[in-house]
């Protein structure tokens, strides 16, 4: 343990805290901007930087460890010169038009510059206008509001191991950009959307498509349904109240009916389709020499992982279409059908806890007229967050709305595709019945829950043991993916999600995301899981009876047209596409 | 005179390229006293000779070499910091191309005494004589057994190989250096953990300037004791002293610490360029402070430099005479590095840009005392948050001009406000 004061309090802390830590744990704030929680120590900003009696220099708080004794002033008029001086020279070089900024009033240069009170830069702007890079479906890097803290760096090098943001350059001309000032669509982006999620300002964002599903609601040709992804019920309460980990389905249904969509469907309804068809797969492979392991096809980040870095394994992959394309599919052939209306005129929007999902649905394979996509818009969960803003909803007075009839009625497996491991466990509890054909006695499969890389666990089915695991982040996706590649994996069945948490850590979820807030949504996710009256997919009696009136058999001729799709090998990822509407 | 040459002692007796008139002058003796002693005992002598790093840091060398044999591990590196960027100095240029052998021999006598395995020459990517002439030497070096596997039959093992940057100034700095070794682009870690603990490749690592390196030899030689009665009590040894501007005799010269910079311009320089008055003098390089020709007297040891909030003693002395006006000098200094800051860190990436534009308003006497204000704590709060020596040291000239040259920031400023008020 190590005793030394900070403001004159004296303070015991273990050894190695950093003195910013160690002022966490005591309630004294020390104001930092290029430090994020889980991600390296940059020391870029020199925001944090703080006093040690008898320095001549001062230290920056996020990586300096105490040394007993020592007496460390935050405060003084030294150092609030300083993080002035330096906040100062930030905003010399920014496009500080704030009011127009997505990131306005949820910015963090902006609260620092509020913080430290400043109320004219003494420095002259240096700032020049560079070409903003929107040259893909999903994201919008926006070099004129980049402070270069880097995080967006570490999280795309680190975290998910992509590489695809680099320094360019040096000195004053520095910037954060692919390499040699490409756009994000020639490099292997995955539009995860986790540089976004991180971004303390405005310059990576994702793609606004509010305005799309405005103009929709409002155009009278179109019936405008919604579904809801598993994730975002426990996330969307943060954009709007601040609170963490709430489950907020009811009002959040009643949200968006007073939005103006006719429908409000789950995703978690083709979530269980999903588990059924990919439940079958997965039995038709083991029992008929299939091609194993299997991989999960939910996640579109991984998706385009795989398709851009091993596209050997391609065909271990579930053919599965992921539940918000499912969702889209049935949407525009079963459901038009019982409603009797032309599919054109059917609109569906996704609200989905990432930005790779907008990629996803403007692939050329998700559109069952080869024309119209299958799923129209997708709004991240901070979009919709926004649009609820936007129209002046009372969140917190609205009254809780069930989900509409026939995509309405899930299960707990379902509901737990949004944290990583749970679509692996999911799975299990209806593969591990039907194969067996004996009810499964402990339906939790605990040891694939939680946050750490690569869990796994071993499950009899049909006599065999398998070995199955839940990996997340994209580094770890590339572990497995090795293994897969080099012959030496040794599970049956593997699900990757791209994000780390899985979809409730997801690229388009509210800002301030960290391993803390993901494991509260986690926990959160369990706990609808745990409430839910049917837990198993193949329960759900509206996939009974959609299987018994439309699809017919699991992995049969209709699932195969609507519900399952290919992949292919590709060098980057892809530019907007020329149909976008 | 005052030279003393104890490190350039072969200077012009041998062939550089010939190892044989290197030994032929005791070179690689005291290497092989090196070998017949305990490791802790060289480490002792070179504690007792008060070693301090000649790159301009002053760090003592022993800390340095305790800290690497203190770490155990299989591997640990050895690295000849020789990026001599910093404008003025040319010292380690001049040491490597008229006598390689001796960097050579005292990385040796280092990595014996700290077990090191592997050691990196880093040299400027302009000094292609002095990259060829590194190269040679080691090979030479190789060929007769000093560096190798169990080198003269010990057990000990020690390789040099030479690495060069692309030229960038802030790969001198010893972590841009160390990423520059791995192929990364020269930009600086966050410290700690320091390069002893954790180095090239994450390995421990002890890095001095090659000049220092030069001296181990010497003191194993003569003893750490006798070594130490050279120079001043705290300052001791001999030190590279590079003369450069407006003087007539420009040059290396080695002097004892303790020898006032005034001497060495007027007894080794011949004095100021013919007709012209001595204004100025910038100590240690770009990055050194500016002071006054009445400061002239000081002595040329650590302490005394230390005094400028700069650790400055790279060794660089250059003359700057009446001809030229200080805010010229400053602009120069801030535009180079500009143009040489990595732009990790804010201070320095920002900072360099604002003062150029300060300075600039007092090239055009358009300065006001707000600019005057402004100028002084932005050079202040980057010397005292910037995350690498870059930028911690650039603004010491602009904090040194402002301590002696105030005057003439004034008269500019007084200059703008009479003609804003029409009295000019």
């Amino acid at each position: 343990m190590i005793t030394f004061k900070i403001n004159n309090i004296e303070l015991t802390v273990p050894d190695n805290t950093t003195i910013l830590n160690a002022a966490m744990l005591n309630n004294i704030k020390i104001p930092t901007l290029c430090y994020y929680p889980d991600l390296k120590i940059k020391s870029d900003c020199r925001i944090c930087s703080v006093e040690i009696v008898g320095q001549k220099g001062l230290v920056t708080a996020c990586s300096t460890i105490p040394r007993t004794g020592m007496s460390i002033f935050t405060n003084s008029p030294r150092v609030l010169n300083a993080r002035k001086t330096i906040l100062e020279l930030i905003l010399a070089n920014h496009d500080a038009n704030c009011t127009a900024c997505a990131k306005n009033m949820n910015c963090e240069l902006q609260n620092l510059a509020n913080t430290l009170s400043i109320d004219k830069n003494r420095f002259e702007s240096v700032w020049h206008p560079m070409p903003i890079d929107d040259d893909n479906i999903a994201l919008v890097r926006n070099p004129n509001r980049c402070i270069k803290c880097g995080r967006c760096i570490d999280v795309c090098k680190n975290v998910q191991g992509i590489n695809v943001l680099e320094i360019m350059g040096r000195g004053h001309n520095m910037t954060i950009s692919p390499a040699y000032g490409r756009y994000l669509s020639d490099e292997f982006c995955t539009f995860c959307g986790q540089c976004a999620s991180v971004c303390p300002v405005g310059a990576i964002l994702e793609k606004d498509d509010t305005e799309l599903v405005w103009k929709a609601l409002h155009d009278p040709e179109m019936r405008v349904i919604v579904q809801v992804a598993p994730a975002v019920r426990v996330s969307l309460g943060e954009v709007i109240t601040g609170k963490v980990g709430e489950i907020v389905t009811g009002k959040l249904v009643s949200a968006l009916k007073l939005l103006g969509f006719h429908s409000v469907f789950d995703t978690d309804f083709t979530a269980d389709l999903t588990i059924i068809e990919e439940g079958y797969e997965l039995i038709d492979r083991i029992q008929n020499g299939g091609v194993l392991p299997m991989m999960t096809s939910c996640c579109p980040g991984w998706i385009s992982y795989a398709e851009q870095h091993f596209p050997d394994i391609l065909p271990h992959i579930s053919s599965c279409k992921s539940p918000q394309q499912m969702f889209g599919a049935l949407a525009k052939s079963y459901y038009a059908e019982a409603q009797n209306i032309d599919p054109k005129h059917v609109f569906v929007v996704s609200v989905m806890p990432c930005t790779a999902k907008k990629y996803e649905a403007k692939r050329p394979e998700m559109k069952l007229d080869g024309e119209h996509p299958d799923v129209d818009v997708v709004l991240t969960t901070r979009e919709l967050g926004k649009m609820i803003k936007q129209m002046g909803i009372d969140f917190a007075a609205l009254p809780e709305t069930p989900f509409d009839a026939p995509f309405g009625i899930t299960t707990g497996a379902a509901a737990i595709f949004g944290a990583t491991g749970g679509v692996l466990e999911a799975a299990l509890r209806t593969v591990y019945e039907k194969v067996n054909n004996k009810p499964l006695e402990h339906l939790d499969f605990v040891s694939v829950r939680g946050l750490e890389g690569i869990k796994e666990a071993t499950v009899t089915v049909g006599g065999a043991t398998i070995k199955v695991a839940a990996v997340h982040t994209l580094a770890n996706a590339k572990i497995v993916a090795e293994q897969v590649k080099n012959g030496t994996s040794p599970y049956t069945f593997i699900e990757v999600m791209c994000c780390p948490g899985g979809c409730i850590g997801g690229g388009g979820q509210p800002y301030g995301t960290t391993n803390k807030t993901r494991q509260e949504r986690i926990d959160s996710t369990y706990r609808v899981d745990a409430t839910m009256k049917i837990r198993k997919s193949h329960e759900n009696p509206t996939i009974i009876a959609l299987y018994e009136n439309y699809l017919g058999k699991p992995l049969g001729h209709k699932p195969h047209h609507l519900l399952h799709t290919h992949y292919h090998a590709r060098k980057k990822s892809e530019k907007k596409s020329s149909d976008h509407h | 005179m005052i030279e003393q040459k104890v490190i350039t002692k072969r200077i012009g007796h041998i062939n550089p390229l010939s190892i044989e008139d290197f030994i032929s002058l005791d070179g690689y003796a005291a290497f092989k006293k090196a070998l017949s002693m305990n490791r802790m005992e060289v480490i002792e002598q070179v504690e007792k000779a008060y070693l301090r790093g000649r790159g301009g840091a002053g760090f003592p060398a022993a800390v340095k070499m305790i800290g690497l044999a203190k770490e155990s591990g299989p591997v640990k590196y050895i690295i000849g910091n020789a990026d001599e960027g910093e404008p003025g100095n040319f010292k380690d240029r001049y040491l490597m191309e008229n006598d390689p052998h001796q960097i050579i021999e005292g990385m040796l006598i280092v990595a014996y005494a700290t077990r090191a395995t592997h050691g990196y020459i880093y040299i400027r990517g302009e000094y292609d004589l002095c990259i060829s002439t590194m190269k040679w030497s080691i090979e030479q070096a190789t060929k007769h057994g000093f560096l190798g596997k169990n080198i003269m039959g010990s057990d000990f093992s020690f390789t040099i190989e030479v690495r060069s940057g692309a030229g960038a100034y802030v790969c001198g700095e010893e972590f841009a250096l160390i990423e520059s070794i791995e192929g990364k682009p020269g930009r600086t870690r966050v410290k700690p953990p320091f390069p002893t603990s954790r180095g090239v490749f994450n390995k421990p690592t002890l890095i001095n300037n090659v000049e220092t390196f030069a001296n181990i030899p010497v003191i194993i030689s003569m003893g750490g004791a006798a070594y130490a009665k050279v120079g001043t009590a705290t300052s001791t040894g001999t030190k590279l002293i590079c003369l450069s501007g407006n003087v007539k005799n420009k040059g290396v010269f080695e002097i004892p610490f303790g020898v006032s910079i005034r001497s060495v311009i007027n007894e080794l320089g011949g004095g100021a360029a013919k007709g012209h008055k001595l204004k100025m003098v910038q100590l240690g390089g770009a990055c050194g402070p500016i002071i006054p020709e009445l400061m002239l007297d000081m002595a040329i040891d650590y302490e005394r430099f230390e005094e400028f909030e700069s650790k400055t003693g790279a060794g660089a002395i250059i003359v700057i005479d009446e001809r030229f006006n200080i805010f010229e000098i400053l602009m120069k200094v801030a535009l180079f590095f500009s143009h040489e800051s990595c732009g990790k860190c804010v201070p320095c990436r920002e900072g360099h840009i604002q003062l150029i534009i300060i300075i600039q308003k007092f090239i055009d006497r358009k300065a006001t005392s707000q600019d005057l204000i402004s100028l002084e704590s932005l050079a202040r709060v980057m010397h005292q948050t910037s995350l690498c020596g870059l930028g911690q040291t650039s603004p010491t000239a602009i904090i040194s001009a402002l301590r002696y040259f105030r005057d003439d920031f004034i008269d500019c400023i007084e200059f703008h406000e009479c003609e804003e008020n029409g009295q000019l």
